[in-house]
């Protein structure tokens, strides 16, 4: 394994779902250690790279490589122990309503790693510390919680096992400008303590400017641009500009059926 | 206009390909039945739900029942002079069918539909995907734990089913159609033979199995939200239901066939 070998590859990664076609011949790279974040207008199929890294979705075609190792078809056992290198914080924050708070950041310490349920809430306290939520929040339930307090738990959960590879999908959809920038702050420092490479999703710009060392552009399942997150504004793309402006004029052609 | 036998194969290949997708659901959650890691606390979590909260519904049922087997065997039998077999008829009806299959309906509405709820809302919010990134086996920790706790718990239901069932016949036969305590306990007790109870348990365990797999199957592929999970909540009580029926005849054909 070198330097220059990508914590992740995705090459040549086709995916449809029926007749329609999300992911067609995607490629990209993410750099150890950095943090890489995949724009893209909604239903472009950026969730469903993320799922097929993590194995909840099969490609029909193409080759994903953690750590240089082949990740498509692997056995059950093998590809837990791939999962154990990564840490996801779902948009909708995917908590558990049965589990208590500091259950839910415990889960892969106890589950997944067999670690002692003291030792695990222990851990669980200290990470909801890092997010900056109290011990006394580690008692409740999920559904008693805020949004941006379920972000957070959300975000401890994906950062308890302090895993190599953290994915971050649609992390600020949903909250308020301030809260984002909280989860934005939150998700910066964390992985700069943790030195993991990360991978997020999302269409808030401000996110991707704040979070991204490379931002890449995802449209009709290809990446269409991908560079440093300071040249995204002088990317040259025609693509990229409408989607960071914002803009409806563009080679961007969304579906809105008028009377 | 649409071709009618089109139609008819569309639907013949659709249901053969649901059979075929259930299957192998049914498969693969039973293969992890047997194989470790266990989950002890989640197996009796969900054996306290589906048995012992399952227990006031299942008891005024199996009661009722006995109630109103006793009074229907007594008319009908009173036509050839026959009374004295209401006893025995209420005993053999209780364990053999009624007790493991009226109790095996009951749960499919109470427990099926809320195994189908609980899964299909953890699949449209994401929690299954978040238990893969936690490196825990959704089947093993949501499907497997479940499927146990069915197939030994719906058993001991049974078995206070059938006590309280024939103690229903024993009060309505003693109170109201004037039978002899000691007379209808003898009668009760020298009918009943062990393949009577066994058989009922044996149906019991089956439909347990069935009950829980069912929640588990519609609410694992449950999708589009909340309409999504009210969807798969009817067709696992539905198929639960229909699936408890029609596995009654075969386990009936295994144990009395001739």
């Amino acid at each position: 394994m070198t330097d220059a070998q990508p914590k992740i590859r995705m090459s040549g990664v086709h995916k449809r779902f029926g007749p329609k076609i999300v992911l067609d011949g995607f490629d990209l790279d993410v750099p150890r250690g950095q943090s890489v974040v995949i724009i893209g207008g909604s239903g472009t199929g950026k969730s469903v790279a993320l799922k097929c890294i993590l194995g909840i979705l099969t490609p029909e075609q193409g080759r994903i490589e953690i750590d240089g190792q082949s990740v498509i078809g692997l056995p059950i056992s093998e590809r837990e122990a791939v999962n154990r290198k990564i840490g996801m914080l779902f948009q909708g924050s995917a908590l558990f309503d049965s589990l208590k708070v500091w259950e839910n950041v415990a889960f892969g310490l106890i589950q997944g790693r067999g670690m002692e349920r003291d030792a695990a809430r222990k851990v669980a306290i200290d990470k909801l510390g890092q997010v900056g939520l109290g011990p006394e929040v580690g008692e409740l339930n999920p559904s008693e919680l805020s949004g941006g307090m379920q972000k957070r738990v959300a975000l401890a959960r994906a950062i308890a096992a302090e895993p190599e590879i953290i994915f971050f999908d649609e992390p600020t959809t949903g909250l308020d400008p301030i809260m984002a920038d909280v989860i934005n702050d939150l998700i910066v420092s964390c992985v700069k303590r943790l030195g993991a490479t990360t991978l997020s999703i999302t269409h808030d710009m401000a996110s991707a400017r704040k979070i991204a060392d490379r931002i890449a552009m995802i449209y009709k399942g290809k990446i269409i641009w991908s560079g440093p997150a300071k040249e995204v504004d002088r990317s040259g793309n025609p693509y990229v500009d409408q989607f960071i402006h914002g803009r409806a004029e563009g080679p961007i052609k969304m579906e809105v059926f008028r009377p | 206009m649409n071709n009618p036998l089109a139609t008819i194969g569309r639907w013949a290949l659709g249901m053969l390909a649901a059979l075929g997708r259930l299957a192998m659901f049914a498969g693969h959650a039973t293969s992890h039945v047997f194989r470790p890691p266990y989950y002890p606390r989640l197996i009796l979590k969900q054996m306290q739900f589906i048995g012992y909260y399952s227990l006031p519904v299942v008891g005024m049922t199996a009661l009722f029942t006995g109630f109103v087997l006793a009074l229907q065997i007594y008319e009908g039998s009173s036509r050839f002079n026959a009374e004295s077999t209401v006893a025995a008829i209420v005993v053999v009806g209780i364990t053999r069918e009624l007790g493991p299959v009226l109790a095996g309906l009951m749960l499919a509405g109470r427990v099926g539909a809320a195994i189908a709820a609980e899964v299909g809302t953890m699949r449209v919010t994401e929690q299954i995907d978040a238990l893969t990134t936690l490196s825990t086996n959704p089947f093993k920790y949501l499907v497997a734990p479940r499927l146990i706790a069915g197939a030994l718990t719906l058993p001991m239901l049974v078995l206070v089913a059938d006590i309280i069932g024939v103690f229903g016949g024993y009060l309505i036969g003693v109170h109201r159609l004037g039978f002899n305590p000691g007379a209808y306990l003898k009668n009760t007790y020298d009918f009943l033979e062990t393949v009577d109870v066994v058989s009922g348990l044996v149906k019991a365990s089956v439909f347990g199995y069935i009950v829980a797999l069912m929640g588990c199957y519609h609410g694992y592929h449950s999708k589009g939200g909340a309409q999504g999970v009210g969807r798969a909540t009817t067709e696992a009580v539905v198929s639960g239901s229909v699936l408890i029926l029609i596995t009654n005849y075969f386990v009936t054909e295994i144990f009395f066939g001739k």
